[in-house]
């Protein structure tokens, strides 16, 4: 219960600052819930932002559960995306049913590679994870400009440098009977499968007391380094299909637009549930809400883009704040960041 | 005068845009070191660093004053320092995760109130000229050289000083070695680090400053490029030294230089490449300096990153 009181404690500091300025956070809070969940459209605009949000979550609660702060799940869902679209050209003749799978394949490949590289430099190397990750997060987002704006850029897109479209066949569509693409389906049912990994079989079982005491997963002759790898690997395969889902759903090329800020929501998103996986849904599904009445919020209150990040903030200032509540921890033992 | 440098100009341009680029890394890497010195981690810089150049620029703009926005920037971020230096002194808080959310809630604050100054123009900070000398004008914008950099400059011989033979350094070093014999010593290690995370959050501001109010000198969204994140990252490589935050400061700035400096001669093959030097560099110094079996030399004991 503590999140949900933390969370209330963000939104409180949000509204006095909202006060502060002579805003009323009644209509702001009004105008997200219409915006967010008020009509059908607006839970269908909020579930399609949700599906990125989810699998970026994903990357990382699932290095957390060792104990690891991995942060720049933005890269591996930057790669992912780009390594959809590329794939995506190179088979756009064959049939979707090959197609679809490959360039899958491909963006989660990229992504686990990616991410799981960061967790072998922090259990070969001892290089810490939180900057490394964040530091490849940028690389990630270079690497992409260098090939949307070079090797892959179709010379036809003028404006914003992008990889040739997707050809129509090649389009995920929506889940029947909404108009929600199947990105959402798969986060929901990624979730499921990290929270079955990690709380009902003995591989995360093993993750779980690595998290809470590296000396202990030692001395049992836990695999620690395996963990590390897998878990960080994993992640990184779920942020890569984020960005799979953003090209083939959402965009139709890899362009500048897949480096949206997907990965840093996911972080929040992450401590919010913490670290649980079935917590995500829910608290994904919320920020998307909120993110999805930025618009509806800018115009009518007349606030600028930034005013849902300043919300984050809060919100995630509050929910660290409230760990010290806790009378014991999972993730934040000082044990776990001692060098493996 | 008409003079053909040829490609010398790379050099040069690369020596001069080190000075330009690094000012931000040296304030923030500085700023950095003594809280890390003080055993706390602050990755929340680069959101300070943001809000301060967007204090700095709008004070600038709304008073004429370039110096009134530094100290407006310096003040902002002694503001946000203490803010985490207080949220880490409640017990089980992870000072890593803090410093997440303060970058989010950094630049999120920064870009709210941001928003009505990216059109209007705030004066520059001064700089002073070194290249007299010379008749060639590469030279001349070679060496201009600004003000702050220089006052970063004597900051990093200062505050080398201050923790080598002074009282103060002494105590801010017991309290990062270890916390038990602080404690021992009738020290307060909560209140000491919660001052060098509020001076180290004054530091980055500054360096925010500079970025709005000199080079590139205007203020919008994408004004930082993580030059607060890698500084943390820079003071690793500096293993905690502020002599050697100098250093390490022209070295990043140096490759920061790399891109712009390769595209002005015209150069744009692989220019986005060439933007991810300095994280590629960052990343590389990271990996060469750490060790999976053994603390790092010159680490702050208390230190959770290196533990």
């Amino acid at each position: 219960m503590l999140p949900i009181g933390a969370l209330l404690a963000g939104c409180a500091v949000f509204s006095l600052f909202l006060l502060l300025q002579g805003k009323s956070p009644a209509e702001f809070f009004a105008l997200v819930y219409r915006a967010g969940f008020g009509t059908a459209f607006s839970w269908e605009n909020t579930l399609s932002r949700a599906a990125p949000l989810l699998l970026a979550a994903l990357c990382v609660a699932l290095p957390a559960r060792l104990g690891l702060v991995v942060i720049g799940g933005e890269g591996a869902i930057v790669l992912g995306g780009v390594g959809a679209g590329f794939a995506g050209v190179l088979l756009s003749g064959e049939p979707a049913g090959v197609a679809l799978p490959v360039m899958l394949l491909a963006a989660m490949l990229l992504g686990a590679l990616w991410i799981g590289a960061i967790g072998a430099l922090r259990h070969y190397r001892g290089v810490n994870e939180t900057i490394a990750s964040l530091l490849m997060a940028y690389i990630a987002i270079a690497l992409m400009n260098h090939l949307v704006e070079g090797p892959l850029r179709d010379p036809a897109s003028l404006n914003k440098p992008s990889t040739a479209p997707l050809n129509e066949a090649l389009r995920v569509g929506t889940i029947p009977g909404w108009n929600v693409h199947w990105g959402l389906a798969f986060g929901v049912v990624a979730c499921v499968l990290a929270w079955v990994l990690i709380d009902k079989t003995t591989w995360g079982f093993a993750a779980r007391i690595a998290g809470g005491n590296v000396r202990a997963a030692q001395v049992q002759a836990l695999p620690v380094g395996k963990l590390i790898l897998s878990f960080t690997a994993l992640g990184g395969a779920f942020a890569g299909m984020a960005g799979f889902f953003e090209v083939a759903a959402v965009h139709g090329s890899a362009n500048a637009s897949l480096a949206g800020g997907y990965g840093y929501t996911g972080i929040l998103i992450a401590f919010l549930a913490r670290h649980n996986p079935l917590a995500i849904v829910p608290v994904a599904i919320l920020l998307a809400g909120f993110e999805a009445s930025s618009g509806l919020v800018q115009r009518r209150m007349d606030l600028p883009d930034a005013t849902v990040l300043v919300l984050q903030g809060f919100v995630f200032m509050a929910i660290l704040m409230s760990e010290t509540l806790y009378g014991r921890f999972k993730v934040f033992a000082p044990e776990r960041w001692r060098t493996v | 005068m008409e003079t053909d440098l040829g490609y010398w100009i790379i050099p040069l341009a690369i020596i001069g845009g080190a000075i330009r680029v690094s000012t931000p890394f040296l304030f923030v890497s500085l700023g950095e070191a003594l809280t890390e010195r003080s055993g706390r981690i602050n990755l929340g810089l680069e959101g300070t660093l943001v809000f301060g150049a967007m204090s700095g620029y709008a004070l600038a703009h709304l008073t004429g004053s370039p110096w009134l926005g530094v100290l407006a920037a310096a003040l902002s971020g002694t503001l946000f320092g203490l803010v985490h230096g207080v949220i880490c002194s409640l017990p089980k808080v992870n000072d890593i995760a803090v410093g997440i959310a303060m970058m989010i809630l950094g630049m999120g604050l920064a870009f709210y109130f941001g928003k009505p100054f990216v059109q209007p123009v705030a004066p520059d900070l001064p700089a002073i000229s070194f290249g007299w000398w010379s008749e060639i004008p590469q030279v001349r914008a070679a060496l201009e050289v600004n003000v702050l950099f220089l006052i970063g400059a004597a900051l990093a011989v200062l505050l080398w000083w201050m923790l080598r033979a002074t009282r103060v350094g002494l105590t801010l070093r017991v309290v990062g070695d270890s916390t038990d014999a602080a404690r021992a010593m009738g020290l307060q290690p909560a209140v000491i680090r919660t001052c060098a995370t509020a001076v180290g959050g004054a530091f980055a501001g500054v360096g925010g400053a500079y970025l709005s109010l000199y080079y590139p000198g205007s203020w919008n969204e994408g004004i930082s490029s993580g030059q607060g994140l890698m500084a943390v990252a820079l003071v690793i490589f500096a293993r905690w030294n502020p002599l050697a935050c100098l250093g390490a400061a022209l070295l990043f700035g140096g490759a920061g230089a790399l891109g712009p400096v390769l595209q002005s001669v015209g150069v744009s093959e692989g220019y986005y490449l060439f933007f991810a030097a300095p994280y590629v560099l960052t990343l590389g110094v990271l990996i060469a300096t750490s060790s999976p079996t053994q603390a790092m030399t010159g680490a702050p004991g208390e230190l959770s990153i290196t533990k």
